[in-house]
Formats: structure tokens, sequence, C-alpha cells
């Protein structure tokens, strides 16, 4: 199922608004909506969902205008941030619900044989008479899951499917989801905070700020052609040096940088942590090392320009260096973005 | 209006405004009514009438004196049933709500046959020159009796919440138990504090039941508003009902206003984050 | 924490001198108090021993007026259960314009002299109130009959329910509702299935404690009942006839009647706060956190 949306805007009184957002999804599609607190993108999923209306614009699934379908009869699952399983109902009970007051009827039978299906296909076999306090917060995502496929829904929708979990659990379901949605392949859209999350689940992600989208784009779209310093920022660690831009150049104290459509005038110079070379000499930006952090993989160097830049990045677990010394800071990759 | 997500707003919010403007708006916007007609001259002797102050005051003084009761007894209680665990607290726990679940009549009747001359303490009282029933005091310990349970209620769950990692904080930096009890604890307990006095005030103000049985009811002395208000009733007099009602009734909303704003700002510490 | 690590620093008023001293003073204040009161009515309904109390819970005035208390409690409780439930269904699963307003309204009866309740609704139905002379015109008797003494009872208790169900669902949010709804539930089945099951308990509280503040009412109900022996007299009207008429024991049998009532409601009160309902309810909130945003 194909969903679209054309210029959706939804106004709240004290938060959270989207002010026209249009997106397509493609059929079968996994689409990450990325982006921090407060840039709309619940109430985006919201909408798609029919748990909000919005105030202006459409939503189609398909070719039919859904717009005005109540959520009832959009035919969407919905996965919640904390799950809502219904907490006097067994697992069993929570997922045969949707089936049990749906339009359609079906038999007994034809309903259990059904649960214990999707039981099999959350890997959650033999809990069906658990109640959803008696399970860990893994197991009850994965419920949730399952209710909401329970009612072959057209799209698939989750809010911060793995927000409340912790690191490893999280991992661990992120790789399942990716297996579920390739064996069923239904159009999922999920919500994340996470940029990690995102990229590494999605077909595509859009990235949201302030109600709007930002850019939208395969995983290395975003990451290789980051549109804005906000998403340079949002996606990961970066540092940033203030410099002007002139004829398409910035300037930097060690030479200039391809500024490619950034027009003269202030700029920012973003660079990652991993962009940046350090050598005890010889050509770059003269830098004085303030801290050395050591991690598992690498040494991480706090250091700052003679200009009062403060910089961070990381060199191989072997590199001799101590807070103190002087060295070059050498800018491999880098992208300018107009200050503002 | 927006559309909702839920149904049921058409339905569940009609059957509110109907009971709600039936059963509470439309009696008292009558009771009102009735004194509005009364024009401000008429209205202004009936409720400065000597009588009718001697009520008020009759009426403020006692409900005051048992509401500063029940502020230490009830914080009292509070603190023993949350802090402290004795052979039957859980007894004491139930019973502190007999008064909010024994009808008032019965609570009347049973207060004044404890404190009439002849009663179990009445007669104690009595070689002490203390008489309770069919005086001010008598007003008062019904009161106190009928609006107990409610600085203890509000208190008790704040006090079960209190996080021990303040106190232990406070402990920590040296202060004395007293101290901590005045500086940290009951600062935390401020807002349920006034909750329950208002609550408790308001209802010794309105309380009838109770107290008829044990006040005398002599005017001038013993007689209290509500009381007051029910014999010109009896007396057909209605517009004067209506007038004194008004009096209590407007005593009701301020007192209910200046809650909500004493309770906004005492929250503003505590708002839920 | 362990047993075999069972001493724990004191807090603050552990001190076994404070401690002796404010349980001894509250459970001496508590018994001369609360549990005082409780005993002399027994003492006095039993004081002319089981013949004399039985013949007066007997008598067709007294059996009577328990008929007449226990009818208005079937009356108003279960309309009140249903206001209470559409209250805080309105209030909780919605946002609307003066939605603290209608809170703060629906509190109000807890605020007002009973009294002054009875007075407001004399002038609503009374021969001189709003209503009351076209209601006389019609022979419609809703005063001094057991219509009336519904209403009253209904003002008295009406926030009773409501402010049990409404504090717990604002803390249940929307999300159960929700999710049956894109499951595709209709609004009942969702109420019934998924909303009321979660609720049961703050429900029965409610009704529990309002019904016996019905059973109980005495000052709104005593302005519009007329107090007519036999017919519109309740319980608690009925002790005061008694009681004024020097008929003691039979006043005291009476209310030791009620007093059942308010212990096994206390009882029932217990069970259920086991059960999670009531309690645990911070001070009176009167006004609900507004939704929190996602």
């Amino acid at each position: 199922m194909k969903i679209r949306l054309e210029n959706v805007v939804k106004t709240f009184d004290t938060f959270r608004a989207v002010h026209g957002v249009s997106l397509d999804i493609g059929s079968g599609e996994l689409v990450a909506l990325l982006g921090p607190s407060g840039s709309g993108k619940t109430t985006i999923l919201r909408m798609v969902a029919g748990l909000e209306y919005s105030d202006g614009g459409h939503i189609y699934f398909g070719d039919q205008d859904a717009t005005d379908i109540p959520v009832r009869d959009r035919g969407v699952g919905f996965v919640f941030q904390h799950y809502a399983l219904f907490p006097h109902m067994t697992i069993g009970e929570n997922i045969a619900f949707g089936m049990k007051v749906s339009k359609l009827k079906r038999s007994t039978e034809e309903i259990e044989a059904r649960v214990k299906d999707l039981l099999r296909l959350v890997k959650l076999d033999g809990l069906q008479d658990r109640f959803p306090a008696q399970i860990s917060g893994g197991q009850r995502q994965r419920v949730a899951l399952a209710r909401a496929l329970a009612v072959d829904p057209k799209v698939l929708l989750l809010d911060e499917p793995f927000g409340a979990l912790d690191a490893n659990v999280r991992r661990d379901l992120r790789r399942w989801l990716r297996e579920i949605h390739a064996e069923l392949g239904i159009t999922t859209l999920f919500v994340t905070h996470d940029q990690e999350e995102a990229l590494d689940l999605a077909d595509r992600v859009v990235i949201l700020n302030g109600g709007q989208i930002v850019q939208e784009g395969t995983p290395e779209q975003v990451c290789r052609q980051p549109n804005s310093a906000f998403v340079m920022r949002f996606l990961g660690d970066t540092n940033s040096l203030k410099t002007t831009v002139a004829n398409g150049k910035a300037q930097l104290p060690a030479g200039e940088i391809d500024a490619p459509g950034c027009p003269d005038g202030p700029a920012e110079v973003f660079v990652r942590p991993g962009d940046l070379d350090w050598a005890s000499d010889g050509a770059g930006i003269p830098a004085d090392v303030h801290q050395v952090l050591d991690r598992p993989g690498n040494r991480r160097i706090l250091a700052a320009t003679v200009q009062g830049d403060t910089l961070e990045f990381d060199v191989a677990p072997e590199t001799v260096v101590k807070a103190g010394d002087r060295g070059m800071v050498r800018i491999i990759r880098a992208k300018v973005f107009a200050a503002g | 209006m927006r559309r909702n997500v839920l149904p049921g707003l058409r339905l569940s919010l009609g059957v509110t405004l109907f009971y709600v403007g039936l059963i509470v708006v439309l009696p008292l916007a009558a009771l009102v009514f009735k004194a509005a007609s009364l024009g401000p001259a008429d209205y202004w002797a009936i409720v400065s009438s000597p009588r009718a102050v001697a009520t008020y005051r009759v009426t403020v003084l006692c409900a005051l004196a048992a509401t500063v009761f029940n502020l230490f007894f009830g914080l009292a209680l509070a603190w023993v049933l949350t802090r402290y665990r004795f052979p039957g607290w859980r007894f004491v726990d139930a019973l502190v709500d007999l008064p909010f679940a024994l009808p008032t009549a019965v609570a009347g009747i049973a207060l004044t046959a404890l404190f009439s001359a002849n009663g179990w303490f009445g007669a104690a009282l009595a070689p002490l020159g203390i008489k309770v029933a069919y005086t001010p005091l008598g007003i008062m310990i019904a009161m106190i009796f009928t609006s107990l349970p409610f600085i203890v209620r509000t208190v008790q769950p704040v006090l079960e919440d209190l996080d021990p990692a303040l106190e232990e904080a406070a402990q920590s930096l040296g202060g004395s138990d007293w101290t901590i009890f005045r500086k940290v604890i009951l600062p935390l307990l401020k807002p349920a504090l006034l909750a329950g006095l208002s609550l408790s005030f308001a209802r010794s103000l309105g309380e009838f039941g109770a107290i008829i049985f044990i006040a005398g009811n002599k005017p001038f002395e013993t007689e209290i508003t509500a009381l007051l208000i029910f014999i010109r009733l009896e007396e057909y007099d209605y517009q004067a009902a209506a007038a004194i009602a008004s009096v209590l009734l407007i005593t009701a909303f301020s007192m209910l206003a200046l809650t909500n704003f004493m309770q906004a700002r005492a929250l503003r510490y505590t708002a839920r984050g | 924490m362990h047993a075999t690590r069972s001493k724990k620093p004191p807090r603050v008023g552990d001190a076994p001198a404070i401690r002796r001293t404010l349980i001894a003073i509250t459970l001496l204040l508590g018994a001369l108090l609360i549990l005082a009161p409780l005993l002399v009515i027994a003492v006095q309904a039993f004081s002319e021993g089981w013949k004399v109390f039985a013949a007066a819970i007997a008598h067709p005035d007294t059996l009577s007026a328990i008929l007449l208390t226990v009818v208005t409690a079937l009356i108003a409780v279960p309309i009140n259960t249903a206001f209470g439930v559409a209250a805080a269904w309105s209030i909780t699963k919605f946002d609307f314009p003066l939605r603290r307003l209608l809170l703060v309204v629906t509190e109000i009866p807890f605020s007002i002299s009973p009294i002054v309740a009875g007075v407001a609704y004399l002038f609503v139905y009374g021969l001189q109130g709003l209503f009351g002379p076209l209601l006389d015109a019609y022979g419609i008797k809703i005063l001094f009959a057991l219509p009336g003494i519904v209403l009253a009872s209904m003002f008295v208790t009406a926030p009773f329910v409501a402010r049990e169900l409404i504090p717990l669902m604002q803390a249940q949010g929307r999300d159960l509702e929700e999710a049956a709804t894109s499951l595709g539930a209709s609004g009942w089945r969702t109420f019934l299935s998924v909303t009321l099951p979660n609720i049961r308990w703050a429900m029965l509280y409610g009704i529990i404690l309002c019904n016996a503040r019905v059973m109980g009412e005495f000052g709104a109900v005593s302005v519009v009942s007329g107090n007519i022996r036999g017919q519109t007299n309740t319980l608690p009207l009925h002790i005061e006839l008694l009681y004024h008429d020097y008929q003691t024991t039979g006043a005291f049998a009476a209310a030791f009647i009620l007093t059942l009532l308010a212990v096994v409601t206390i009882i029932a009160k217990v069970a259920l706060e086991r059960r999670g309902a009531g309690r645990r309810r911070r001070a009176p909130i009167v006004t609900p956190a507004p939704e929190v945003a996602k």
C-alpha cells in the first residue's frame, strides 16, 4: 500500500505542530521519521493512523483519500510507544482483540490458530496465557507488534518502537523487526529520535525539524549529502569552525575548502571527528591538546585551535599523545553551510 | 471544535452537562435568583440582623477552633499512621474514615449522649465545671468529629510519598529532627495541609446534622447559621432563608476560590515534572 | 532489604520518646473522639435489651424509613454512577474548552452546606420556586416526596463517583482506548472491554462512598422531605424525630443500623484500597494536569 501525504497541516494550542508536510511512501517500504522531540514526527504518524485529524491537506492510502476515514476503519496497525497492552487481558487475548471486534466475523478456532501463528512469528510461543505485567519490556514490544499485525493492516505504524528498552534489547529487536518486515513486506512507517536506529533500520529516512521535513533520502544520501547544518549536527558528532565564504570557497587558516552552493558571507565548516587527521607537525591547523579520552577502539582527542575553536577527533590507539602537546590538524572531508 | 478520534464525546459531555446543569447549577442559580430578588436594602437588613450576625460569629469561631485542633491532631494522626507501625495501626487507619462514613445525625446523637450531663464524658467533666453539650464547646466537638478525616487523608499520601533521601540529605547536613521537620518536611506538606485545612473549615461552616443535636440551639449563643436558615424556612420566611443561605453559598465559593489560588501558589515548586 | 540487616538508621521522629508520646496522644484522642461515639451508639441501642431493640426496629415507621432510604439509594446511586462515568470519560478522553471549569463545577457540592442545597431545591421545585407553580398545576409532586429526596441526595453526592474515576483515568491516559479503536473496536466495545475492567474497583469505591452518603444524608433531605412520618422520612430523619420525641432507645436502634452501614462501608473501602482503589490519590486535584506532549 502506497501512502501519500499532501501538504498536511496540524496546529495545536500549545505544542507540536506540523506545517505543510508532503511525503510519498512506496508500497512495502520501511521508512523512518527522524527528528528531535517537538519536531512533529509523532503527530505525523498519528495523522497517518487517524489518531489525530489534520487541519489541512490530504492523506492518501493508495488512490483512496484516507484523510477523513476514522482510525477504526482505516486498517492500520499501530504500535504505541508504551505498547498500550490491555493490562487485564492475557497476551493471547490482547492479540485476539482486534479479530474479535472486527466486522469480519471469524470463528473461535480461526482466531486461536491465528494467535498461535502470530506468537510464533514474534517468537513468543507458549506465553499466551501470561499477562502483560508478567513479561519483559522486549516481549511486550513484540506482543504489541503481534496485536497490530493480527488485523492484517495495510500499513504498520510504530511510535518510538524501541524507545523504552535498554541498548542490547534494542539492537536485537531492530534486527528482528527488519526480518519481519522482509518477510511480510508490509508498508511500515516508524518514528524515532535515535539517528542510529533510523539509519540501521530504514530504507529511507525522513528528517524533521520544527514541523517540517528538512531532508529525506536513503541512509546513504542523508549521511553523505546532508543538506543543512541541522542535519549535519543531528546525524552525529561534528566539529564546527567559524569561517567566511568568498567565491564558493571557505577560508580557513589551513587553506581553502570548497563550499559548493554556499552563498558568500559568514559560514560554518562542519567536520566529523573521523574526518580530521592529527600529526605532530606538517601542514594543517595548529592546535593544542587539552585532554585525551581512551576508548576501546581508538583515542579521542579534545583540542583547541589557536583561533579558539574546540575540536574533537579520534586517532589510532597506538598514537602517542598527551595533554599539552601541540600538533597539526588536517581536514580530510568537510561540509560548509551558511551561518544562521 | 476539533474532530475527535475517540468516540462518545457528544454523549458523555451531553450527559455530564445535563446532569451538572439540572442537579447542581439550576438549584444554586435559583437560590441566587431568589436572594437577588430581595433588593439590596432588604437583603442587607436580613443578613446583617443581630441574630444572623450572632450565628456567623458562633459558626466561624467554632469552625476556626475545630480546624486548628484538627490541624494538629490530623497532622499527628497522619504522621503516626505513616511513620510508626504498632499493633492495631490498620484498625486506627480504617477508623479515621468513620466520621465520613457515619451519617451526621448518628454522630450528632452519639456525641450528645457522650457529652450530656449524665453521659460518659459529660459526667466526668461536670465536676471540673466544664459543660460541653448545649454550649459552643459542643458545636466545636461536633465540627472536630465531622471534619477530622480531611486533614489526615490529604496529608497522609504526601507523607507516604515523601522521598526519604530528602530527610537523609538533611540529616547528613547535621539538622536536628525538629529542624528537619520544620524546614524540610513541613514545607513539602504545605499544599496538602492547606487543602485539608480549607476542606475541613468549609465542612465545619456548613455542617448541620451533627451539630443541631449537641448545640442547644439557643439564639445568639449556640445557634449556627445553617440552623437559622432552617428555622426561617419553618417560619415560611423564604426570603430570609434565601438571603442567609446565599451568605453561606458566597462563603463557600470564596473558600473554593481561595483554596484553588493558595494551592496553585503552594504547588508551584512541587509542580509535576 | 535483607532481614538480617533490619536495623536501619533512625528516621526523623524515630526517637523512642517522641514515637511513644505521639502514638499515645493520637490513640487516646482517637479513642475518645472516634471510638467512643461508636460504642455509645451500641450501648444505648441495647440499653433496654434485645427485645426493645428489635421492637424499635420492627416499628412500621422505622421499617418504612428504612425502605425509603433504600429506595432512594437504589435510584440515586446508579444515576450518579452513570453521570460519574460520563463526566470522567468526557473530561479525561477529550480536550475541550472550559474542561477545568466543568471539573470545578462538578466538585461544588463538596463545599456547600447541605442545608443550602436543600433550600436551593425549594426555590426550583417549591411553590415559591421557579417551576413550583407549573408543577403544581399539573399535580406533579417533587418536594416533600420521593423525587425531591432523590434530587437532593444526588446533589450532595454528585462528585462522588466522578472524583474517583477522573484522577485514575487521567493517569491511565488515552493509549488503551486509542489502541482498541485502532484495532477496530466500536466506542461501546472499547468502553466495556478496555476501559471498564481497568476502572471497576475505583468505580465500586466511588459507588460505596456515594451510597453511604445517600443513605446517611440529613441536612439537604430534611429541607426537602417534609418529614412526614411513615411517608417521607428517611432513616436519618427518623432518628431525629424519635430523638426529639424522647424515644431514645428507638433513635439509637435506628442509629445502630446506620452505624452498621458505616462499618460495612469502611470494611469495603479498606478491601478496595487493597486492590488499589481510592487512596494513593494526592490532595484533591481540582485541576488535572494538561495532557503531556508526546
